[in-house]
């Protein structure tokens, strides 16, 4: 099965093959290197940018002002911070300028932790992104949904940001992307550029079929009626671990939403789990003020307040600068599986 | 200097080549009073904006008199049109003018002013002099006076990539040449064997709202600052029509051709100071491009004052006509709020068309893995 870094470079490929893609371009994106995580490696429209973010993005909104269709990448989303006001600018043109333009761009970007990566290349996005209307932001947390929402965001013809969750970039799926040859030696043989000297290598890519994701439509992971955990991304499967461990403890069976979209969300997934059981554990990594689960939270508390038997919980990272380099410092910053487990479990067995 | 070259003699016959000369370069007195007519009917409408400003017509106000000279220089020579053949238009705010020259109807100003619904641009949304306009490639303006300089080269890569003479053109004023967007515009212009062809034009107004650019900016032109990337261009005297004509033809030539950067800084007046947070009042000290391109008429014996009042009198007349035509057109409605954020979209289950507020419970769709 391939890695969802594979899966995302699988898509880039149909994309420009199939999908009119027309540049994949970034920091080291291009030849010789593919990317700091590999995900651009053998594409034929990747190419290498000056160190500039700010230049990427204003790139990509003129590109597609001008009939192209370009997927841009920033290398952390911790370097996208100045970017902040052209992304805005980049949601806006639409509706500033009364339907004038579309704007057909997709920016990819790994976020969050688990890495090892400090201050720099640790950090959350979708918080901050979700505050920038006109965007479209996915984060998907398996291989198949990163090729699925990646086909979509070259599809749709407006801003999409692609969060792609780096502690699971190395993580094979348990479903293969359609057209993936059989065995993980063929594919990284035929995809995977050779370390040392590339010069004279070329993939020899899989004959790949199309696959798309609904943007705003999350994906129901688990059944059950006792809670609904909401998350994506890294905090994503260990979610499951902890509500698959429970089960077995307890018996008590978990409605899990990988929501896949952060704008649009699935509310209808979210309010029919939240309706149906009346405990809700909502997961994600970045800081937990303005946290976009509280959104998540203040809609449900709104909407759904008289179907709640428990207070409905949020489990973040924490308000702090950064995270540490030091695993005592990403540990206790961000959740990780006991934590997750142990507020799901009073989320579950706390009495209505 | 005035070319004493009066056209007609008593009998009616041409006596002498009808052009208007600036130093070595001329230009035909027929463009030279197509020109004059655009500068004179920008110049009344964004007079007239300023009214309204004030009237409670509408509300904020900022535009470009005094840079009337060279922006219609600009837009007459722009290659206008849809897609990457033609020219490609980064604008900022002080740019009516080259829009009044692209051929955009005054009314149609009027009507960003007026926030009406017609308001082709914005739909009464974004403040005056921000333009959007799909069919003469011209991207939508913002207020944030650098963002344009990074968005530039990627519609100018298109375009070389396309072929044709298409060119992107660029415009900022000095105090935005400060922010590090500029510098992007000039690194990624000038990639070795990617250069693009990109217009990139300062106007310098020595202002920056209250700031002067003397007491901030170091660099004796800012048009030197490309001589560090190879990137061609010069100074003009934006108050100066000839001048300006052939600066930007010189430019835009070398673009069209060489298919690279030309970096082109004219210097200009701000009549009516930074915009209406500054009050909006005409400056005395500064050079009124309209008044000396006019003295210069009279002086080559082009036109008699009659000829010119005449241009302002019809121009005030079209100005009044529009205003009053706008004033009655319909305001965006509450229901307004939230089109166009979204293109309508195939893979999207919530929002389809476009944005319908948060997501509901009857659009979204549930899937099974």
């Amino acid at each position: 099965m391939a890695t969802l870094v594979q899966a995302v470079r699988l898509a880039l490929r149909y994309g420009e093959e199939h999908l009119g893609v027309t540049d994949v371009f970034g920091e080291d994106v291009g030849p010789p290197l593919g990317g700091v995580f590999t995900a651009t490696q053998g594409l034929k429209t990747a190419w290498n940018s000056p160190l500039d973010e700010r230049g990427i993005i204003g790139a990509a909104m003129g590109i597609a002002y001008a009939g192209g269709r370009p997927v841009a990448e920033i290398q952390f989303c911790d370097y996208g911070f100045n970017t902040i006001d052209l992304l805005k600018v980049a949601g806006n043109q639409r509706w500033a300028g009364a339907g004038n333009y579309e704007l057909p761009m997709v920016v990819m970007t790994p976020s969050g932790s688990g890495i090892r990566g400090s201050l720099y290349h640790s950090h959350s996005f979708e918080s901050w992104a979700s505050r920038l209307a006109g965007w479209k932001i996915v984060m998907p947390s398996n291989p198949l949904d990163a090729y699925g929402l990646m086909l979509s965001a070259i599809v749709d013809p407006n801003p999409v940001l692609v969060l792609l969750p780096k502690a699971l970039l190395r993580v094979r799926g348990d479903k293969k992307i359609p057209g993936e040859p059989d065995g993980e030696d063929e594919l990284k043989s035929r995809i995977d550029a050779p370390v040392g000297d590339r010069g004279n290598w070329q993939p020899r890519w899989p004959e790949l079929k199309p696959y798309f994701v609904p943007l705003g439509s999350a994906s129901l992971v688990r059944e059950g009626v006792d809670a609904t955990v909401v998350s994506y991304g890294r905090t994503l499967p260990l979610c499951v671990q902890a509500a698959d461990k429970l089960a077995e403890e307890t018996g008590k069976q978990c409605d899990i939403l990988d929501l896949r979209s952060i704008f649009p969300y699935d509310w209808k997934a979210i309010s029919d789990s939240v309706r149906k059981t009346g405990r809700v554990l909502i997961v994600n990594e970045d800081t937990e003020v303005t946290n976009f689960g509280e959104h998540l939270l203040r809609r449900i508390i709104d909407e759904h307040f008289y179907d709640l038997l428990v207070r409905p919980r949020l489990l973040a990272g924490k308000h702090v600068p950064g995270i540490g380099l030091n695993q005592v410092y990403e540990q206790n910053t961000v959740p990780q599986l006991p934590g997750i487990r142990e507020t799901l479990r009073s989320v579950l067995t706390e009495e209505a | 200097m005035p070319t004493e070259n009066k056209i007609f003699g008593s009998e009616g016959v041409a006596l002498l080549a009808p052009e208007v000369r600036s130093g070595r370069e001329t230009l035909p007195a027929e463009r030279c009073l197509e020109i004059h007519r655009i500068m004179v009917r920008s110049r009344v409408m964004e007079e007239r904006t300023i009214k309204m400003s004030k009237s409670g017509q509408g509300y904020f106000w900022i535009g470009g008199p005094g840079e009337e000279a060279f922006n219609t220089c600009l837009g007459l020579q722009v290659k206008k049109g849809r897609g990457p053949s033609y020219d490609y238009l980064h604008l900022h705010y002080r740019n009516s003018a080259t829009l009044v020259a692209l051929g955009m109807p005054v009314a149609d100003g009027i009507r960003q002013m007026a926030m009406t619904a017609t308001d082709p641009h914005s739909m009464g949304r974004n403040f005056i002099g921000h333009f959007a306009c799909r069919d003469w490639n011209v991207l939508p303006v913002t207020s944030v006076i650098e963002v344009q300089h990074v968005m530039a080269p990627g519609t100018a890569m298109v375009q070389k990539r396309f072929g044709g003479d298409g060119i992107t053109i660029v415009t900022g004023g000095d105090a935005g040449s400060a922010e590090g967007d500029f510098a992007s515009c000039l690194v990624w212009c000038s990639r070795p064997g990617k250069e693009l062809p990109v217009l990139i034009v300062v106007t310098n107004n020595g202002w920056g709202i209250s700031t002067s650019a003397s007491s901030q900016h170091g660099e004796r032109n800012i048009c030197d600052r490309g001589k560090a990337f190879g990137i061609r261009g010069e100074v003009v005297d934006g108050n100066d029509v000839v001048a300006s004509w052939h600066a930007v033809r010189r430019g835009m030539d070398y673009c069209r051709r060489e298919r690279r950067p030309y970096l082109l800084e004219a210097k200009v007046s701000r009549l009516y100071g930074h915009s209406s947070s500054s009050g909006a009042q005409r400056v005395a000290h500064e050079d009124d491009p309209i008044e000396l391109f006019e003295r210069k008429l009279l002086d080559t014996g082009l036109v008699d004052s009659l000829t010119l009042d005449q241009a302002h009198e019809e121009a005030d007349a079209e100005v009044e006509a529009a205003v009053e035509q706008v004033l009655n057109e319909p305001m965006p409605t509450a229901a307004d709020v939230e089109r166009y954020t979204y293109a309508p979209s195939t893979v999207d289950a919530v929002y389809p068309e476009d944005y319908t507020g948060l997501p509901g419970y009857e659009l979204s769709v549930l899937r099974k893995p």
